[in-house]
């Protein structure tokens, strides 16, 4: 699998995904690109219902039954996914990618026991035979990497008998069951309690460097986001808005989408409340022509309405996808 | 330890229950219009003979005196006298019932194994060609009531194409040694294996019969419980996971998807003692519900009541045993008791 | 002026509610069929004495020149032991048994509704007397209680009609307190509480159209369900006797002839099938009518 030298570890390329409804095809995924080298911890911000997710599980083939992908590649380790027969899909999935979902409470399965599905992962991802007390011990030390008190106890519950901080947690411990390369992490605090998402941010990244993974990071926290990625995806319904170096991205924006998204934030240093941008997230099934956000944008140009702005890159290893830089 | 104190309250209530259909089908025995002696007897009986049963059966004082006499005779195990069959009600209700349970017993069986069966080739392949073909059979199985499959399947297989025998439960000369009372049991403690084929011959198509309504509708859950779950985020997780489809199919799917089959099929079950009735009659199967229709007919009191309660009985027992394993499958009714 | 818009704003509401409501029913073709087959049954029903050929022979009148014809031109579904037509019975049999569910149903549906909506609402005494009343009716198979209480009974089909429908109004009290009792907690009716509506209001007003939905389709299914049970006491000789030609009395008749003029009970059988089926599959339309 080493046709391309490893550094480029993940390459989305023209990704086009749509949903078939019972209205038309609802094509949300626009041509999106993204990459992620080796070591690297790349984050991905933008509002609810913009594409992520659906990229993500794009990269790991499992979108639901009526979604389509209508163009373009993932490379991973240089092999196409979206042309990977069963036998490599099952080893891209044991052995390589990783996710954490956002909800861990419907991520487990309701009527079994956390050691039975974790004991189940372990027999098929290693593929070595293992008796069971070697199983479980290796299930102990898991729960134990994640930080979980009792873990005897957390072994033999079932997943509704535990908080929403474990279930993440267990969620976790199932992510590091194999060893693996990619670390995929859709909003992983989203849906836990305030007091919580610190420390299973925490955990995700004591995790991260001690097992040294290339990591994707959903979140709309964006002081999580800032503190923790390398690098920056802003992605609007379905398209790359623009790409830098973390801290250029927080102290200089430039798409007029990722201006407003901080701005959208509430600070602690003075401000007043925050603003917020104008309006939602379009159509999918009839979406607007052009670019996608200038039925929104304050800075649009009469171009903005007729054609999509191309992708461009500018020096600092940056990018945007807007009018206004061409 | 939860699982004791369920069963403990299940049962109270069970207890409770039954006394108070007791009253009520006693009572409407009594109550109705019609003089129940002069109904039983035949037309020309002189009014001494008249008032003598009348007597007998202490139908000449107050309701509530009655009732407790029969409270007691029931206690003691003695369910009264029938003046159809001749014998006593007990007699008659031990040599009838067990048949019922057996042709129950294996309509159970094709039920529950023919539900999964279907319902998960459905749900493996939905909107194709096996589920349309599962779905349209559901709908057709909920729709026919049981006798009129029962009639479907002697035309067919024991008049058209003489498979299978068209009354009875066993031949006459192939019966085994009674020991039990259970033709089934018989033979095996008996080693008479002709015996228990020759039984399984007859009991198919009126078990088939009873059975089809329900493994219709069982079908039809699990199918959409599969199909529903399959876009579940906990399945999305397995199979992003890398874990064998095989295993997620029959194991992770599986498991959620038939939880709420098990609570109809257990009322199904629980319930079919009394829904046989209509079977047992075209098939000539000599069980309670047969018993029950022929005593209703001829308006036997005693019996009547004891047949119902005897089915109201194991209905609710059969009901409890059903709502039991549910609870012991479903981690979620199990522990949610405690409040967790 | 502004009492007319606000009017007109509730009709359309009102309207787009219902769009919705019969967008959703008509997206499964099955409801559709459902849907033509209840309502041909309906149609049958009511028009029995139009469109039946030989309308005479549904009374006690005997032709002995033509018993057990097999179905031909003239008596497509056959002739039975009397030499009656049996497709004119049938049709006959569909407003018995049409009418025996209309019955019952009109008797125990509002009844066990507004019991159950009492018993949610109103918790304490009343609400164990009731549920505890309900339990004992439905400790019992259906099949078994009315049988019993058939038996005691002279067996006409009025009886059996007040047999199912003394045994059947728990049910619907059962699902209205299950319903009651979860919305009894929701914020809205504690909402209505505290801004002093009387308990009348509260039950009617605001519990009430959230039970609809379960209530309807249950209506709709237990059509089917009473055509089911009656049909099964009528087979058994405790429902309707002959001559009324009644689906479940005429599958019985036919039965003692059977496999040799199997059209006696064929027919009727199937009829009973297609008006059940008709109102399971209109049922299950009624209830994706109502799920979000």
């Amino acid at each position: 699998m080493k046709l391309n030298l490893p550094k480029n570890l993940l390459k989305i390329n023209d990704l086009y995904v749509g949903y078939k409804t019972y209205r038309g095809l609802s094509k949300v995924l626009n041509g999106v690109h993204l990459s992620v080298n080796v070591g690297e911890r790349v984050g991905l911000i933008g509002e609810s219902g913009c594409g992520k997710t659906t990229t993500m599980k794009s990269i790991l083939r499992i979108l639901p039954s009526n979604a389509e992908i209508n163009k373009g590649e993932i490379y991973f380790r240089g092999k196409d996914v979206l042309k990977m027969d069963k036998k490599e899909l099952d080893e891209l999935r044991r052995k390589y990618i990783a996710m954490i979902f956002q909800d861990p409470t419907a991520a487990l399965n309701p009527v079994f026991k956390v050691e039975t599905q974790l004991a189940d992962l372990i027999k098929y991802s290693l593929g070595e035979a293992k008796t069971k007390e070697e199983i479980r011990e290796r299930c102990l030390k898991l729960l134990e990497e994640v930080a979980l008190p009792d873990p005897e106890r957390v072994l033999d519950s079932y997943p509704f008998q535990l908080s929403g901080g474990m279930r993440q947690r267990v969620c976790i411990a199932m992510a590091l069951a194999t060893p693996r390369q990619l670390l995929i992490a859709d909003e992983p605090t989203t849906n836990l309690d305030v007091t919580i998402q610190d420390q299973i941010l925490r955990l995700i990244k004591d995790v991260v460097i001690k097992r040294k993974l290339s990591v994707i990071f959903i979140s709309h926290a964006l002081g999580a986001v800032r503190e923790f990625v390398d690098r920056v995806y802003v992605m609007y319904a379905g398209d790359i808005v623009e790409v830098a170096q973390t801290e250029d991205i927080f102290s200089d924006p430039l798409h007029p989408y990722t201006r407003g998204l901080l701005e959208s934030t509430p600070k602690l240093t003075g401000g007043g409340i925050a603003t917020g941008i104008a309006g939602r997230i379009p159509d999918y099934v009839n979406p607007p022509p052009g670019c996608r956000f200038h039925t929104r944008c304050n800075q649009r140009l009469s171009k903005c309405k007729k054609e999509k702005p191309p992708f461009i890159k500018m020096n600092g290893n940056r990018g945007v996808a807007c009018w206004l830089y061409h | 330890m939860r699982m004791i104190t369920y069963i403990v309250k299940r049962s109270a209530y069970i207890i409770f229950t039954l006394f108070g259909l007791s009253v009520l089908v006693f009572v409407l025995a009594r109550v109705l219009p019609g003089d129940p002696v002069r109904i039983m007897l035949p037309p020309r009986t002189p009014p001494e003979v008249i008032e003598q049963v009348r007597k007998t059966l202490r139908l000449d004082k107050p309701l509530i005196e009655q009732y407790f006499y029969w409270l007691r005779d029931v206690f003691s195990g003695d369910l009264g006298y029938s003046l159809y069959t001749k014998r006593s009600v007990t007699y008659d209700v031990l040599q009838y019932l067990p048949a019922s349970l057996e042709l129950i017993a294996l309509a159970a069986i094709f039920e529950v194994v023919g539900a999964i069966v279907l319902g998960v080739i459905a749900g493996r392949f939905p909107y194709k060609l096996p589920d349309n073909i599962v779905r349209i059979f559901s709908y057709v199985g909920i729709s026919i009531p049981s006798f009129v499959w029962a009639i479907i399947f002697q035309l067919l297989f024991a008049w058209i194409w003489p498979i299978f025998p068209t009354t009875g439960n066993i031949d006459r000369d192939i019966s085994p040694t009674t020991v039990t009372g259970f033709i089934t049991i018989d033979s095996l403690i008996t080693g008479r294996f002709d015996a228990l084929a020759n039984w399984l011959w007859h009991a198919i198509l009126p078990a088939l019969a009873l059975s089809l309504g329900g493994m219709a509708q069982d079908a039809r859950i699990i199918r959409s419980g599969m199909v529903e779950n399959m876009d579940k985020d906990y399945i999305t997780m397995a199979t992003a996971q890398g874990l064998p489809e095989r295993l997620i199919m029959f194991k992770y799917l599986f498991k959620p998807s038939i939880i709420p089959a098990v609570t109809v099929m257990g009322m199904d079950i629980a319930g079919m003692l009394g829904n046989a009735f209509p079977v047992e009659i075209v098939y000539r199967w000599p069980g309670l519900s047969k018993y029950g229709i022929e005593v209703m007919m001829n308006k036997d009191l005693n019996a009547i009541v004891a047949v119902v309660l005897v089915i109201g009985l194991i209905f609710a027992i059969m009901n409890l045993i059903a709502d039991v394993i549910v609870a012991y499958i479903d981690p979620r009714i199990r522990l949610m008791e405690r409040g967790e | 002026m502004k009492p007319k818009i606000i009017s007109r704003i509730k009709q359309s509401r009102m309207f787009e509610s219902a769009k919705r409501k019969w967008f959703k029913f008509s997206r499964g073709k099955l409801s559709l069929v459902g849907l033509g087959m209840a309502v041909t049954s309906i149609l049958i029903a009511l028009l029995a004495p139009w469109i039946a050929p030989h309308p005479e022979d549904v009374t006690k009148i005997t032709h002995l020149e033509r018993v057990h014809l097999p179905p031909c031109f003239e008596y497509p579904f056959g002739t039975d032991y009397m030499g009656r037509d049996i497709l004119s019975r049938t049709i006959f049999g569909f407003r018995f048994s049409l009418m025996m569910a209309g019955v019952v149903l009109t008797l125990t549906a509002p009844v066990g509704v507004v019991l159950g909506l009492i018993a949610g609402a109103r918790k304490g005494i009343i609400e164990t007397i009731i549920m505890r009343t309900a339990d004992i009716f439905i400790a019992v198979p259906a099949l078994v209680l009315a049988l019993a209480i058939c038996s005691v009974l002279t067996p006409n089909i009025f009886n059996a009609m007040m047999a199912v429908s003394l045994m059947w109004w728990p049910w619907y009290t059962r699902l209205t307190y299950n319903v009651t009792s979860s919305l009894r907690n929701e914020y809205f009716v504690q909402a209505a509480e505290l801004m002093g509506a009387s308990t009348f209001h509260i039950i009617f007003r605001e519990i009430f159209p959230n039970c609809l939905g379960p209530i309807l389709t249950k209506i709709t299914l237990d059509v089917g369900w009473v055509i089911l049970i009656g049909s099964s006491l009528s087979f058994v000789g405790l429902g309707a006797q002959p001559p009324t030609p009644d689906l479940g009395t005429m599958v019985a008749q036919g039965g003692d002839f059977m496999p040799d003029f199997w059209w006696e009970s064929v027919f009727p059988a199937m009829a009973i099938a297609f008006i059940i089926m008709g109102f399971n599959l209109l049922g299950d339309g009624v209830k994706d009518m109502f799920t979000e």
